[in-house]
């Protein structure tokens, strides 16, 4: 259950970014390829965010596809399975050249107004 | 900054999206999109390139030994220490959910070994293994092995600052554990097959073991070895051998 882990450091690294802001969306990419489990991490998620700046956000999470390059036959292809194989020569001889990202894309916060309406304009000098 | 009332939370790097809070200057929440455009285990990742640069001071070679549990991860371990004593300085960084036993059989050997327990945790990260190493002080130019927790899953995705990866498995374990656990597999640097005493008595085919761990990760050696009779070890020792001699030389 590494994906336990995965979300702390979601969680960890959102927090040390945002400061004081409260978070709203969290929007994570998680590669198709990476050996992690995207249902999990959601599950995760509201737990591991509880008390933190991040509770009750929304969490996005986009899956790229694998995009790999035989190192036999040069084709180009798109790929889901962890166990890559060329589609054109069969070779497992294959360049992984994306999605196994594993990355905070971005947040969003809202941050409260450091002059408020309300206030009296005498305070804002 | 706000268009409305000219605050700014003067953080570099933030991009401000407005959604537009209707003419009445409303205060208010600002809505903000920030890009983090990190890597989930950056923090990690710093730990273990911390760890590599501890190592390398020291010309150390730092082996992450994992498996399933019950592979022959310790047993193998005692092995190489007794095999290699006197020539080369093996300590050693255990890893296990619960107990000292690992740690003791180590330390039966005469090696130097600290046991981590993570209680909960499925794997060790570099921040564990940080402070593990530290506290074990292994010599210069000797051999650090970190014996994993024993899982084929999640301790593949944490670099701990190893600078190789041996993945073991063994024959009563099943041949089809390389294509059922690739991302172990793939970035295996050696792969060794135990307990092939057992050979005759379980029904494993090498051969399809073999192809599996090719189709996740081709050309990657795989060192048939007996931790407990002892064949195949003087290969496994030839492999360590060079791995350790280009940390020395490397440095």
């Amino acid at each position: 259950m590494h994906e336990l882990s995965i979300t702390q450091s979601v969680v960890e690294a959102v927090a040390d970014r945002v400061g004081e802001r409260r978070v709203t969306v969290v929007r994570l990419s998680i590669g198709r390829l990476s050996g992690v489990v995207v249902d999990s991490v959601r599950f995760c998620f509201d737990l591991v965010a509880e008390g933190t700046v991040i509770e009750g956000a929304v969490l996005e999470v986009d899956e790229p596809t694998g995009h790999c390059r035989c190192r036999d036959c040069a084709a180009e292809f798109d790929v889901d399975d962890p166990i890559v194989l060329c589609p054109r020569c069969g070779s497992a001889d294959v360049d992984v050249q994306s999605g196994r990202d594993l990355r905070i894309v971005s947040v969003e916060v809202t941050t409260a107004c450091a002059t408020p309406a309300a206030a009296p304009t005498a305070n804002r000098a | 900054m706000c268009d409305t009332c000219g605050c700014s939370d003067g953080e570099q790097g933030v991009r401000l999206v407005e959604f537009g809070n209707g003419n009445g200057h409303d205060h208010h929440d600002h809505p903000h999109t920030m890009l983090l455009e990190q890597k989930v285990l950056a923090r990690n990742d710093e730990l273990a390139a911390g760890n590599r640069a501890w190592l390398a001071e020291r010309e150390i070679h730092a082996v992450n030994l994992m498996s399933s549990p019950g592979a022959g991860k310790t047993t193998l371990l005692e092995r190489t220490i007794r095999g290699l004593i006197g020539e080369v300085g093996i300590s050693v960084v255990e890893g296990d959910q619960e107990t000292l036993f690992d740690a003791e059989r180590i330390r039966a050997t005469g090696a130097r070994v600290i046991q981590v327990n993570t209680g909960a945790g499925c794997h060790l990260d570099a921040n564990m293994v940080a402070t593990a190493l530290r506290r074990l002080d292994p010599a210069f130019q000797s051999v650090v092995f970190v014996e994993n927790v024993g899982n084929l899953v999640c301790p593949a995705l944490f670099d701990i600052g190893e600078h190789s990866r041996v993945v073991v498995t063994s024959v009563t374990e099943g041949a089809d554990k390389p294509v059922k656990y690739p991302h172990m597999f793939r970035t295996a640097d050696v792969v060794l097959l135990n307990k092939i005493d057992l050979l005759p008595y379980v029904d494993f085919d090498p051969a399809r073991f073999t192809e599996g761990v090719g189709l996740v990760r081709p050309r990657t050696e795989i060192i048939q070895v007996s931790a407990t009779r002892g064949d195949g070890l003087d290969e496994w020792y030839g492999w360590l051998r060079t791995r350790h001699g280009r940390s020395v030389l490397s440095t």
